[in-house]
């Protein structure tokens, strides 16, 4: 199978839509979600999406069966809460192992089908590692700002369990994503590099953040720019944003960094700014439209879709941006004397 | 493909690129980087003592005025044998993580132990400066150290230090930094634009012949390392270069800037240097640059002794200085000029009848004479090496002179009547405190300011109504209009006046300024409502840049649309940010009120119910409950007492002030030139529905409304109202509450109108002052006896002025205006209630402002667990509600109430 920092070079990359969005439309009711085998669980389940992998495996292989049929090189793995710091709330933290290494499991078997189907057109799966739903930059209390709900050392340990189970599984890529607080972020790939220099291995690593509003800014109050420097040290395969805003939003965000970094630059945006009852309206045309400025721009290597996007928006995506050749990759100065 | 543009690959370039909240790229063509020094235990005294004694906030302070001194990074060091510097590094760093105007630089994280480095990395979340490691240890750990930064993401200071020690000379520097490099970038695969050598600054003229080449070594090696070592960046501690000679600032300062230039030349990019011990390069006087820089340069065998024998001289020369009137022998100009700078108005009557005698027209003295030497003040304040009280000074000397002459010019007028309009003035400014508003602490210093840069000025005074404002300045064709307002009801009514502007078709700019303005407010309110230029300035320095960039007479036009475009855009985002608050609704808001146990709430029953006064009460009992800090504050000398006294920056200046200020007081006090008032009552009150507290007096019932705040909170954060302090009805407990209102503004307006009517706006502004902390001593005053005696919970308390100040004791004085109750309206039942006009004559103004301005009025809190609190914004449900409540139409409460109403 080609590498896909070669594929990279030949044509822009597509990463699948929502997972989100595509399970909603089960309607799935407390007892789908616990299955057989949590049907005396302790606690309420339902919400828990990534536990689905383990209780209904059948219907997420089909949401990425869904999405490499619309045209997506890369899925991700069905993951973006399975770390224990995320989990806590379910109380689920001893199952978080399982739950990454089924994810990419299923996500590893449904590639290789249409990899063996169409060898021209290698399928990738990128573990999902999301934020944590604690931040280690800002304090959760108003009146005591020096105050964390989580420290770097306990984030560190759990993107670490995360990042072995996601290549036990069969990751083939590592992308930690939505990173509002590049704290954390730095705390996932502080792990990373452990376990690649543990097992003596190199794994491409995708990183996203997330602006969050019209400031400009990520939630911790970094800019695009500040951003990106916080979290070059690590080698990466590509730096993008995704979430919160909309495709047209982005742009002048996704301009920084292809102006400023020397890997590949990926955008997954949410199908427009959610409308007044939450929901997120933007057809597959309409954002398809706005990806093509970015093709059209030069802005990026891989470009997919967060929140509301469907397999119908990715393949709108896809069919635009197999007309345009990719960003060319800056290249950083040697240092060679 | 059908992509037709053309895409040609970029390189992108080795900068040492750093970032906090923004990004700091340095390249080959920045400036030199300046690292703030002050958070740094091991070299302020003032900073470790803050730290020992967790005083956080203040040591935060000292971040936030480095950052906006302009240093471009903060290094934070907590090497300090007597604290635990791991858990200081991370609190602290923790802390300056939530101050967004801090956390906007990179942080350099100093330490010499490596647990404290690796903390402090573990904790921010932008690309840091690790400041240092060296092979001192070995390469294995060098290594180790290394490997870890990197993953951290962080560039690192190494310092030129090995196994053997540190590099003191010239080849040891190349050993080390090449060995140090060789490691780092080929066994490390440490990018080499992120490496930074400190290679070592080492004090010269120490009298050793071994620390002759100090400097030139330093300077030498550093243009090696940018030759040889690509992409490297050099730094250093500049002030070590000077050790020799310490207390002698004039020759340090010298050193230090010759020190840098060359070392800069070189190739050095950051250093840690403190501005304020820094002489310009060109103004270092020829003898002494010439002694130093041989020094420095190594240039002739006897350079120490040359210069230690020219630095007596200049010792020597500046204590003469300070003894002798020397400066009375010089030209009449230069006398001129030095009354004004330095505030002497002794000689001034007599330099200025000489200047009359040698021009024309008396007119001459005031655009030439004092001119010249008021542009050398308007510079020096301006570069901010004058403060305000100073120039306050020279205002005074200014207007003694000017008084003198304008007998002399009327005279001429007489003779010589010129034709109309030929003013001299470099413009006309009025200057008003709009309706219902009394404070004019700040109007009054901006007007003195003004006027020393030759504007003329029209002050209408306090409590303007529009109309008059408007009047006078049509009937004076000034230039430009000044409104100022202390307090919340002020914003409305020059948002009315801005729109009666526009109405009217003025033109003129509008400046806006006053302890409750705000950029946010200006841009958003005010702005929109008059097309011509708004500008929101708060203090004096600015006041002056702007008012000259306002009338100038070419480029005046562009700033105007500049500052149009600038509050359109300000306008534009703070909306845009705004939008994100989540609020409540009111009833969510009471459902998530402060729960108080009142079954443990022990309610102590005042000792006194009902009300007293309190008449010719003796100031001298107020002296220690004065809070100084705020004194210092309105003349923009910033800074807590008493440390302010000893500040390297001000504290010179706010020591004379701070005599001035005990003259005047001493003054007040001995002719009992200001006369204090107080009423206050103790009541039986609960709270009834939620939010309103019901008390009886005399068989009468009151009802105080509160206000709740609705911003949704974190979970287990409750939303305040102050009726949660008091006892709900329903609990069967019987509550108390109380109210107060003193006064120390009787006597002031006329002792502060004799000084001005004799020129003396310097003292004008220091009674008012005087009083306003006089104002705020009475209630503390009051709300000791008050606690102690006449409701007497905290019979037992004993505290100093300090702890008085940090509000550490129990029970709280919340005043009607302020954060926890910004509704101004409930004045009025405090009024009724205690009868204070009838009773101690301080009345209320249109705008519920207390007259006489040094007063101050509010409730009584006595219970433990009461808390001061901010509202912050409330919604439409809220303003609904309170009319109801308060039985007025929407429309009014949505007026008063307009500053607290969230926009969206």
């Amino acid at each position: 199978m080609k590498k896909i920092q070669d594929v990279l070079k030949e044509r822009i990359l597509v990463l699948d839509g929502a997972m989100g969005t595509m399970l909603q439309r089960h309607k799935y009711t407390e007892e789908d979600f616990r299955g057989e085998r949590f049907k005396d669980w302790e606690h309420p389940l339902q919400g828990n999406n990534d536990l689905l992998s383990l209780t209904q495996p059948e219907a997420i292989a089909e949401v990425h069966r869904l999405y490499f049929a619309a045209g997506a090189d890369i899925v991700e793995t069905n993951t973006f809460s399975s770390t224990t710091i995320a989990m806590a709330d379910y109380h689920m933290e001893d199952l978080v192992y399982e739950l990454n290494y089924e994810s990419a499991k299923i996500a590893k078997a449904v590639a290789e089908e249409f990899t063996a189907r169409e060898p021209n057109k290698p399928r990738f799966v990128a573990g999902s590692i999301g934020p944590t739903n604690k931040t280690a930059s800002m304090s959760p209390d108003v009146n005591d700002p020096g105050f964390r709900g989580v420290s770097f050392d306990e984030l560190r340990v759990a993107y670490k369990q995360q990042v072995e189970a996601l290549l036990d599984g069969g990751a083939d890529i590592l992308l930690v994503e939505t990173v509002f607080d590049t704290l954390n972020a730095k705390a996932a790939l502080f792990a990373i590099e452990e376990v690649k220099e543990e097992r003596n291995i190199d794994v491409p690593i995708m990183i996203s953040g997330t602006i969050t509003d019209a400031s400009g800014r990520t939630l911790s109050g970094q800019t695009a720019e500040a951003f990106l420097i916080s979290i070059s040290h690590i080698p990466i395969l590509s730096v993008g944003f995704n979430c919160a805003l909309g495709a047209s939003q982005l742009v002048p965000h996704l301009e920084v960094l292809s102006a400023k970094t020397e890997h590949a630059v990926s955008a997954h945006p949410n199908a427009g700014l959610p409308n007044a009852f939450g929901e997120y309206d933007e057809t597959p045309e309409e954002m398809a439209m706005q990806i093509k400025e970015y093709a059209e721009k030069s802005l990026v290597n891989i470009v997919g879709g967060c929140c509301g996007t469907t397999p119908e928006h990715i393949k709108a995506m896809a069919d635009i941006v197999k007309h345009y050749s990719p960003r060319t990759l800056n290249t950083l100065e040697a240092h060679n004397v | 493909m059908n992509n037709t543009k053309d895409k040609e690959q970029h390189s992108t370039k080795r900068f040492l690129k750093l970032s906090g909240l923004e990004p700091l790229v340095i390249t080959p063509e920045s400036n030199f980087v300046n690292v703030g020094e002050r958070t740094n235990v091991a070299g302020s005294k003032k900073f470790l003592r803050l730290i020992k004694e967790e005083k956080f906030e203040e040591a935060l302070d000292i971040a936030r005025e480095q950052v906006e001194g302009g240093a471009q990074i903060i290094d934070v060091n907590m090497d300090d044998g007597l604290i635990d510097g791991k858990e200081v590094m991370v609190k602290f760093l923790n802390l300056i993580v939530a101050e967004p105007d801090i956390a906007r630089v990179p942080i350099m994280i100093d330490s010499s132990k490596w647990e404290i480095i690796e903390a402090g990395l573990q904790v921010v979340q932008g690309k840091c400066v690790v400041n240092s490691i060296s092979l001192k240890e070995g390469e294995k750990e060098f290594i180790h150290h290394a490997k870890l930064i990197r993953r951290y993401g962080a560039a690192v200071i190494v310092m030129a230090f090995d196994e053997v020690g540190q590099a003191d000379n010239y080849e040891r520097r190349l050993e080390i930094t090449k060995r140090s490099y060789d490691i780092l970038v080929n066994k490390v695969g440490f990018p080499p634009e992120d490496i930074i050598f400190d290679l070592n600054i080492f004090p010269v003229a120490t009298g050793m012949d071994e620390h002759k080449l100090n400097a030139l070594d330093f300077i030498k090696a550093t243009a090696w390392v940018k030759e040889n070592l690509p992409f490297c960046s050099v730094s250093g501690g500049v002030s070590n270069v000077s050790f020799s000679f310490r207390g002698n600032n004039p020759v340090r300062e010298a050193m230090h800037s010759v020190f840098l230039y060359h070392a800069i030349k070189a190739g050095m990019n950051i250093g840690i240097v403190n501005p304020s011990m820094l002489e310009v390069y060109d103004d270092i006087p020829k003898d002494l640059l010439e002694r130093v820089e041989d020094v420095i340069l190594n240039r002739r065998d006897d350079a120490t002794e040359r210069l230690l024998e020219f630095a007596e001289t200049v010792i020597g020369k500046e204590k003469e200085n300070k003894v002798d009137l020397s400066w009375r022998e010089e030209p009449l100009q230069n006398r001129i000029t030095r009354a004004l700078v330095k505030g002497i108005d002794q000689y001034v009557v007599e330099d200025v009848e000489a200047a009359r005698l040698s021009v024309k027209a008396p007119i001459e003295v005031i655009e030439g004479h004092l001119m010249t030497g008021m542009n050398v003040v308007g510079d020096l304040f301006q570069s901010g090496k004058m403060f305000l009280p100073q120039v306050v000074k020279s205002a005074r000397v200014m207007k003694k002179a000017v008084a003198y002459l304008l007998p002399f010019i009327e005279e001429e007028k007489l003779k010589n009547p010129q034709p109309e309009g030929s003013s001299s003035s470099a413009g006309k400014i009025l200057m008003a405190t709009v309706k219902g508003d009394v404070h004019d602490i700040g109007k009054n210093i901006v007007s003195v300011v003004l006027a020393c840069n030759n504007y003329e000025i029209v002050d209408l005074g306090v409590m303007v109504p529009p109309e008059k404002i408007i009047n006078a300045a049509r009937e004076e064709n000034v230039d430009i209009i000044g409104l100022s307002g202390l307090i919340t009801p002020s914003l409305d009514e020059m948002v009315f006046l801005a729109k009666e502007m526009e109405r009217q078709n003025f033109t003129v700019p509008l400046l806006i300024g006053g302890a409750t303005t705000s950029k946010a407010h200006t841009a958003v309110k005010i702005d929109p409502q008059y097309k011509s230029a708004v500008v929101h300035v708060n203090d004096a320095s600015r006041a002056v840049t702007v008012v000259g960039d306002l009338l100038q007479k070419e480029a005046s036009q562009k700033y105007k649309e500049n500052i149009k475009l600038d509050y359109a855009d300000f306008r534009k985002k703070f909306l845009n940010r705004g939008k994100h608050k989540e609020y409540l609704t009111l009833e969510a808001a009471r459902k998530n009120k402060y729960q108080m146990d009142w079954s443990k709430a022990g309610i102590v029953k005042p000792k006194t119910l009902g009300i007293q006064m309190i008449e010719d009460f003796d100031f001298r009992e107020l002296e220690p409950y004065i809070d100084w800090s705020p004194f210092f504050r309105s003349w923009e000398l910033h800074g807590k007492y008493p440390d302010i006294l000893k500040d390297e920056v001000v504290g010179k200046q706010a020591t004379e002030l701070f005599d001035d200020a005990k003259a005047m007081l001493k003054k007040i006090l001995d002719g009992k030139l200001f006369q204090a008032k107080a009423i206050f009552g103790l009541f039986p009150a609960n709270t009834v529905n939620d939010d309103d507290i019901l008390l009886q007096h005399n068989g009468k019932e009151f009802t105080f409304r509160t206000l709740r705040q609705q911003a949704k909170k974190y979970v287990g954060k409750p939303n305040f109202a102050l009726s949660d302090f008091i006892a709900p009805e329903a609990s069967g407990l019987q509550d108390y509450i109380g109210c107060f209102c003193v006064s120390t503004g009787f006597g002031t307006d006329e002792l502060a109108d004799s000084y001005r009517k004799n020129l003396d706006d310097y003292n004008s502004i220091m009674v008012k002052a005087l009083a306003d902390r006089f104002a705020e001593a009475f209630a503390e005053y009051l709300h000791r006896e008050v606690r102690i005696n006449h409701w007497g919970y905290a019979v037992d308390e004993g505290l100093s002025n300090e702890e008085l100040i940090k509000e550490s004791y129990k029970g709280i004085r919340p005043a009607p205006g302020y954060p926890a109750c910004p509704d101004h309206l409930e004045k009025l039942t405090l009024w009724e209630l205690l009868e204070v006009k009838e009773k101690i004559g301080v009345e209320l103004t249109d705008s519920l402002a207390m007259w006489p301005a040094a007063s101050v009025s509010g409730y009584y809190f006595g219970n433990e667990e009461a808390r001061y609190f901010g509202v912050g914004k409330i919604k439409e449900d809220q303003v609904a509600d309170f009319a109801a409540r308060k039985g007025m139409p929407v429309e009014e409460a949505t007026r008063w109430l307009s500053p607290n109403i969230a926009d969206d």
